[in-house]
């Protein structure tokens, strides 16, 4: 992992507006002022519960959505105004990963034409095709045999690793992977988080690793935004976020998270949170947490926390910290 | 301990056109009054057939071919549930023995208030007088189960309710009779971790109130850690190993347990890497003879391609089915 930022966000929107019967209700804040930046050869997490606008972080980053606002840069240009050659450019260096690896399959063509098909697309040079396919999916662990098949005849697993196949033959910088095991096998899971580690140790890639599952997201990462509707409300270094989170939001999320150890789990104090999340229609007024939170005072009703530097590397939007300068 | 349901032996077969799945191949266990017992495994090894079938509720193609669940009434007597006509099957179904499915959304009726849908097992069952009378208790169930302002929301259609609300709903609906088994399948599942803790609690302290028996069905190593007295772990339509959650955890024995536990990362450990099980679950069509986690097990001796493990106790209380600690 190096210093430098390979993806740079700045203040971020995407508001999806709500269709009434006459004209425009009102809109989902799906990601509303977000900003971090990835370092080259990073996994950065990012981690919130269902609906709190990963995907659409995603998305609209590697502009498959138009975003309502705010900017982003990839390897310094503005992904934003990318045009002809250099947009073509910036859609093979950045990929994207889904979660669901029976739908992001063709199911007409064979393995080989999934995997041939943007490499023509993009016209890249791979000598003899047959050859450059089956390199690939020995990387991902199949094989030969695999090339003239169709994706019905594959285990869940088997389907995200032709995927991976698929992402690897374009030669890619940067890999959105947006829940890329949630679909799968408690077994299987690992043989796909382990592949995504191995590949970036050699090959240099730097992810945006998107979970709702926190101790998914810690193995993966070096560091960890966690959303929470529309907003960023912490980053942190992946242990330093488990060691000592500071947002009411994240401390309630790992209170909550259940973990594989009996005897710790007896032991532990049991931090409630309350309610649900709201609607992002209307989100509350000031910090959006602050129905929830067990420490809100008379300014998180009124305005919203910025977030703020609280100690080098640790960012958090809560209005706890923001005196406490680091 | 006194047991209240004991599965002996349970085999169903699916029949479909491509062939019969033999999903459930000789299931045997134990649940005891007043214990949590977990179910665990990974997608398609059973869980979910195997609680119904305790009931009998497997519809064609499925077929119970084989085995009996004896299920132990409050005055002491022992009935098998396999056996009974479908009538007094039905007394029990919902009332003594009552189900959480897996998800909100299909187990309420749109069409109906939640108000509506909680009164109406009582009113089937007659544990209520009338439908005011039902309506009346579904409020209290409401406030028990934590829906705020519950006299507004008996009104409210499940589509005016949040996924977690429904599940609340959903567990109101079951517990209306005051049951005295609760089969939960996967009732967090659908659900985010916040609301997933919650629910949990609130299972759990209900489960206290009323001195029911739970049996949780799930495939998250961490839930069943946080709440469960007893574990099975199921591989392919079979039970590999049970014993209570401490033995599981600290000291499991079947290769597929240890291999499930090492594939889970635990945040509060650094973990260097995760251990993976090779390979994947088998079709249970034609299942691999033997021992059916042979093909993916890193120990696997020549015995175990060809002989079925018998369950073993390795010591009390953990029964393990695995040539490894069978002497021969
Ligand atoms: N095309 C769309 N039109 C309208 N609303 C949308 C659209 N896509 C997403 N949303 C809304 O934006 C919000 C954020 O959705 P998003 O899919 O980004 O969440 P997420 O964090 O990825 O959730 P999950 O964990 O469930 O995948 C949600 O309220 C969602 O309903
Ligand atoms: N209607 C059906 N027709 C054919 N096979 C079936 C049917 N219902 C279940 N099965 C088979 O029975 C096996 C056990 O299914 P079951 O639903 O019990 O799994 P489970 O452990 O509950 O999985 P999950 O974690 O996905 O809920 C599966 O292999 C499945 O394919
Ligand atoms: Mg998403
Ligand atoms: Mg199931």
């Amino acid at each position: 992992m190096t210093q430098q930022p390979i993806i740079k966000v700045q203040n971020l929107k995407k508001y999806f507006p709500v269709k009434g019967i006459f004209f425009t209700k009102g809109y989902v804040k799906a990601v509303d002022d977000v900003s971090f930046e990835i370092m080259r050869g990073e996994t950065f997490g990012l981690v919130g519960e269902s609906g709190c606008g990963k995907t659409t972080v995603a998305r609209t980053i590697l502009r498959l959505i138009k975003a309502t606002s705010g900017r982003v840069f990839f390897e310094g240009k503005d992904v934003f105004k990318l045009k002809g050659d250099e947009l073509l450019w910036f859609r093979r260096k950045a990929q994207i990963m889904f979660q669901d690896p029976y739908s992001s399959l063709n199911p007409r063509m064979t393995v080989f034409e999934i995997i041939m098909e943007p490499v023509r697309f993009h016209k890249i040079e791979v000598g003899d095709p047959e050859d450059f396919v089956v390199g690939l999916l020995e990387t991902v662990g199949m094989n030969r045999d695999h090339l003239y098949r169709f994706p019905h005849e594959f285990s869940g697993g088997q389907r995200q690793r032709i995927a991976l196949a698929r992402i690897l033959a374009m030669k890619p910088e940067f890999i959105v992977l947006d829940e890329p095991t949630s679909a799968l096998d408690v077994s299987v899971h690992a043989q796909i988080l382990n592949m995504l580690r191995d590949l970036q140790r050699e090959r240099g890639f730097t992810y945006l690793f998107i979970s709702h599952d926190l101790a998914v997201v810690k193995y993966m990462s070096h560091r960890i935004a966690v959303m929470y509707l529309g907003k960023i409300v912490e980053i942190a270094p992946s242990d330093k976020l488990f060691e000592e989170p500071l947002h009411p939001y994240t401390q309630a999320l790992l209170a909550a998270l259940p973990i594989p150890d009996p005897e710790y789990t007896r032991k532990k104090p049991k931090i409630e949170i309350r309610g649900e999340p709201p609607s992002p229609i209307n989100p509350p007024p000031g910090c959006r947490f602050h129905p929830r939170c067990p420490h809100a005072m008379k300014i998180c009703k009124e305005k919203e926390p910025p977030l703020t530097q609280v100690e080098p590397g640790r960012f958090v939007a809560c209005w706890l910290y923001t005196g406490r300068k680091g | 301990m006194k047991p209240i349901l004991e599965i002996k032996d349970l085999h169903v077969h699916f029949y479909t056109y491509a062939g019969v799945v033999k999903a459930i191949a000789g299931v045997s266990f134990t649940v005891y009054e007043g214990e949590t017992f977990a179910l665990v495994g990974e997608t398609g090894c059973g869980k979910s057939v195997t609680s119904r079938a305790i009931t009998r509720l497997i519809e064609s193609p499925g077929r119970i071919v084989k085995g009996s669940v004896i299920y132990h009434t409050k005055d002491g007597r022992k009935i098998d549930l396999l056996k009974l006509p479908e009538a007094e099957l039905r007394a029990i179904r919902g009332k003594e023995i009552a189900y959480i499915f897996q998800d909100p959304t299909a187990a309420l009726d749109p069409l109906y208030t939640s108000g509506y849908q909680v009164a109406e097992a009582m009113v089937v069952h007659r544990t209520v007088r009338s439908w005011k009378d039902g309506i009346k208790r579904a409020i209290e169930i409401l406030r028990s189960v934590l829906i705020p302002d519950p006299e507004k929301r008996v009104k409210a259609y499940p589509h005016e309710l949040s996924g977690g609300m429904k599940q609340r709903v959903v567990i109101g609906t079951s517990l209306s009779n005051r049951p005295r088994v609760l089969i939960a399948d996967e009732p967090t599942t659908a659900l985010d971790v916040t609301i997933q803790a919650q629910i949990l609690k609130l299972i759990e302290s209900l489960k206290r109130r009323h001195n029911a028996t739970v049996m949780l069905i799930t495939h998250n190593m961490g839930v069943v850690a946080e709440i469960a007295d007893r574990v099975a772990v199921m591989y392919a339509g079979k039970i590999v190993e049970i014993g209570n959650v401490f033995q599981i955890f600290k000291n499991p024995q079947h290769p597929y347990t240890k291999g499930l536990l090492k594939a889970v990362p635990n945040p509060l450990i650094k973990v260097e890497k995760l251990e993976s099980i090779p390979g994947t679950v088998p079709n249970l069509i034609n299942p691999p003879p033997g021992c059916r986690f042979h093909p993916r097990c890193p120990f696997v001796m020549d015995v175990c391609r060809v002989e079925e493990p018998p369950m073993v106790e390795v010591e009390p209380g953990h029964q393990v089915a695995c040539w490894l600690y069978t002497k021969r």
